[in-house]
């Protein structure tokens, strides 16, 4: 499992200042957002990014991922202040234009979901995954996506969107 | 939606209103009729711009029955399945149903929605036949077109102008299976673009304009009752408003107290729910996880059976755990009552509002946006409840998302049970004796599908220190997990095969002799090979009208089981969505492996201390064995749902594989939640 990347040491410091701007997909987005607030929270409820989920709220399931500065971290545990000034990429981000990155495509590909709702955290761990491994093997995967939790158990399709989405190669 | 509605709503056009015999018998709630006619099971629309919609109050909760729905109007009315837009679980605009529940969707409203479009089919053959005065014969329907001797037109052009309205019974002829051409392959999951790119508005997603955040106010303790309130800290806060609402029916373990607060956002409600200051008085002692057996025991209607030269055997508790946690957005408009909530049961959401709020059934509208999955867990309306109550106060549209914590508290359990069975197996295999008790957990899947001369089984109904309900296949998992393993047990204790024992008490059943075959024969159990520290194990059954099969291969190191491989032989009549029905299969294995090895609620003195997913383990990828499914496509037999009964034959032929590996029979569910070693309850 990736280690957490962002620690937030000011938790509870009532005086630290609001965050007033979040790069995320690309675009600098204007919000107002206390820095102890968390970034799954001002992701959805601030600028309506509703494709990352709350599964948790303590790290145990990775539905909510993002990718910050490339690397996967969970929003749930990640406060905004953290996050300020960092490229934030969500599942929205993904598939700029319209035109579907090739996990998406290979997720699709291999039906690789039921209810779906674990469906962008799993997206955004494997691209990161496959960023750092561009060809995993199966226990790779196994390793490297263990955080996440698909309650519909469609653990085995994933991992063949992985390894379809690798073959693919291209945009990481 | 009356029916004169449906052309304002959707336009001119045509409209097929399928007529149940079987649904009109289903529990209705009082006050249905003057809306949609009582005996609608569903409708269908094609407008003068050719758009199909059709209607179900059916709901998809990750079961993929949107796109089996929508494949079975594809099929029957000649178009491409993105022609299609279906209308799921809306109580204004779809018809009346008793829930999502039973793995009925594919066996009763999957023909009905085919029986609709087939009869707009013949509709617009009648159209066709009208507009350019031939006869009906020569005209044929196909990708979205009728054509005759030179005219085309499409479904729009045909029912331009028109208003028609047909009511039609259920027994339409339908397309054979064996002519199917949409139905029965692997039509793609409907909404799966939306899903992969972030777009699909789940319940937990929707957002309404000047929306507050909602949070309730628990008790500590099941059954713990509110003494006194203090909430002057909470309402200092600014934005916040507390909400004290008393039910007039009490929601079991929650109390007639409903005790909330709404905020501009979540964090500033989070924070107003800590500051009320409540004190409560404790319930009386309840029933812990630990003594749970003795009192399914002690408390069954009746008293319990003697369990004299019976072996026991041990089922916790489980939790459904949804990824998504249980979700509404209530909004109130000129005393009409609007609440978006993933349930599996829209119309009893609707109901239960209802009476809550004393309105006619009409003011209310529950809408469902298909759900972050079930599992049979979503039926009851309390976040629904609870926005309602929370919006109602704040003259606001309020969302109220229930936390992690929340989820696997306050939702109800798939029942624990205590089951005793015993049984005689003669030297030449046959069973000569069966008796078999089930204290709690119901009595789904109770009778043996082995032939048993004078089998006595029973249910016995007995006090639940938690609340519980339905879950895939509910009491089926604990009563085939306890069957197939003392049929491995009698097997041993005549030192027959597993597959022969079985196969020589199978009754008349070809089905099951079938599965069980074509499960042996992938998994290559006449040929297995034992080494050390590995075992193999095998269970059968049926239920909801599906029939499986389960060969697994463990290896057991130190205590530790790891599932290594898994054939499922699944058969449900003619398959639906082959790629979709395989998906049920490895999911349901994949889930299943969650309750047989280490899920379980644990709680005592009415409070559940498994509330996290750090605290209660679901299964991962580590834990995935390598899974074969091997469907029978039974073209000749009506489709059965696919939702449940793929889940109930993993956990016994674990455990037979545990036996195989270790000579040791572990009889408890889960079997190995900290390895075998601290396997709880009756391993023996």
């Amino acid at each position: 499992m990736p280690v957490f990347p962002f620690q937030c040491k000011a938790r509870h410091n009532r005086a630290m200042a609001n965050v007033t701007e979040l790069d995320v997909n690309g675009t600098r987005r204007r919000i107002d957002a206390d820095a102890g607030r968390t970034l799954l929270s001002v992701l959805r409820d601030d600028l309506d990014l509703t494709g990352t989920k709350y599964g948790c709220g303590e790290g145990q399931c990775w539905g909510c991922t993002v990718l910050i500065d490339g690397q996967p971290a969970r929003s749930c545990l990640t406060k905004v202040g953290a996050a300020a000034g960092k490229r934030i990429v969500t599942i929205e981000g993904l598939a700029p234009e319209g035109k579907l990155h090739r996990m998406q495509e290979a997720f699709l590909e291999a039906d690789a979901m039921q209810c779906g709702y674990c469906t962008a955290g799993m997206i955004l761990g494997a691209v990161a995954l496959l960023r750092s491994n561009p060809n995993p093997s199966d226990a790779e995967i196994v390793s490297g996506m263990n955080g996440h939790i698909c309650r519909c158990g469609t653990y085995p399709r994933i991992i063949r969107a992985i390894h379809a989405a690798a073959k693919k190669g291209g945009r990481a | 939606m009356r029916r004169r509605d449906f052309f304002t709503v959707l336009g001119g056009g045509i409209v097929v209103l399928l007529v149940d015999d079987a649904s009109a018998q289903q529990a209705r709630p009082r006050g249905m009729g003057r809306q949609m006619p009582q005996d609608v099971a569903a409708w269908l629309h094609i407008g003068e711009d050719g758009v199909i919609t059709a209607c179900t109050g059916k709901v998809d909760v990750g079961q993929n029955s949107r796109t089996s729905l929508t494949a079975a109007v594809a099929e029957e009315l000649r178009v491409p399945v993105s022609s299609v837009r279906f209308i799921m679980g809306d109580t204004d605009l779809t018809p009346f149903d008793g829930g999502t529940a039973g793995s009925q969707t594919t066996p009763m409203m999957w023909p009905q929605i085919r029986r609709a479009a087939a009869t707009a089919r013949e509709m617009l053959l009648d159209l066709a036949a009208q507009k350019w005065n031939v006869d009906r014969a020569s005209i044929s329907i196909a990708n979205g077109k009728a054509a005759s001797n030179g005219h085309t037109a499409g479904f729009g052009e045909l029912t331009q102008g028109q208003k028609l309205t047909k009511t039609i019974a259920s027994n339409v002829p339908l397309t054979p299976a064996t002519e199917w051409k949409v139905a029965g392959t692997s039509v793609p999951k409907i909404a799966g673009r939306e899903i992969v790119t972030g777009a699909h508005k789940y319940p937990s997603d929707i957002r309404r304009p000047g929306m507050l955040h909602g949070k309730v106010l628990y008790p500590p303790q099941f059954g713990a009752k509110l003494a006194s309130l203090d909430p002057s800290a909470a309402q200092a806060i600014p934005g916040v408003k507390v909400v004290h609402e008393v039910l007039a029916a009490p929601r079991p373990g929650f109390g007639s107290d409903v005790v909330g607060v709404v905020a501009p956002d979540p964090e500033t409600a989070s924070k107003a729910l800590a500051a009320l200051r409540a004190e409560w008085t404790p319930a009386p002692s309840q029933p812990s996880s630990s003594d749970v057996y003795s009192y399914f025991k002690q408390t069954a209607e009746g008293g319990p059976a003697s369990s004299d030269g019976l072996t026991t055997y041990t089922i916790a508790y489980l939790a459904h755990v949804p990824l998504e946690p249980r979700a509404a957005v209530a909004e109130w408009n000129n005393g009409k009552l609007t609440v978006w909530t993933g349930t599996q049961s829209p119309f009893g959401v609707r109901r239960e509002l209802a009476e809550q709020f004393q309105l006619p059934e009409e003011s209310v509208r529950v809408i469902m946006p298909d759900t972050g999955s079930g599992y049979g867990g979503k039926h009851q309306g309390d976040a629904a409840l609870e926005a309602a109550i929370l919006a109602k106060a704040a003259g606001r549209p309020v969302k109220r998302n229930w936390t992690r914590e929340e989820e696997m508290t306050w939702a109800y359990f798939r029942p624990g049970a205590v089951i005793e069975v015993a049984g005689k197996a003669n030297p030449d295999g046959v069973i000569a004796a069966w008796e078999f008790h089930n204290y709690n957990a119901g009595s789904a899947a109770l009778r043996t599908p082995y032939h048993v001369p004078n089998a006595r089984e029973q249910f016995h109904q007995t006090k639940s220190p938690l609340r519980q309900g339905s879950y895939r296949c509910l009491a089926a998992t604990a009563n085939n997990f306890v069957r197939e393993s003392y049929m491995d047990e009698l097997a041993h204790s005549i030192g027959m095969d597993p597959l022969a024992f079985r196969l020589k008490n199978e009754s008349t059943d070809e089905r099951l002799r079938a599965v069980i075959e074509a499960a042996a024969e992938r998994f290559g159990w006449a040929n297995r090979k034992k080494t050390p520290n590995h075992g193999f194990g095998m269970a059968a059954g049926f239920e909801k009208g599906g029939h499986v099969a389960t060969c697994v291969e463990v290896a057991v190191t130190n205590g530790a089981v790891k599932v290594v491989r898994v054939v499922e032989a699944f058969e449900c009549g003619a398959v639906v969505n082959p790629e979709h029905l395989r998906n049920q299969v490895e999911g349901a294995i994949s889930m299943g492996l969650g309750g047989a090895l280490f899920e379980r609620v644990e709680f005592a003195a009415g409070k559940i201390s498994t509330n996290r997913l750090s605290r209660y383990r679901v299964p991962r990828f580590a834990d995935m064995p390598a899974i074969e499914s091997v469907l029978l496509d039974r073209k000749d037999l009506t489709s059965a749902g696919a939702g449940e009964c793929p889940i109930i034959g993993i956990a016994p032929a674990v455990g037979n594989a545990i036996f195989d590996a270790t000579g040791r029979r572990v009889r408890s569910l889960p079997m190995a939640p900290q390895g075998l070693g601290r396997a709880a309850g009756g391993a023996g």
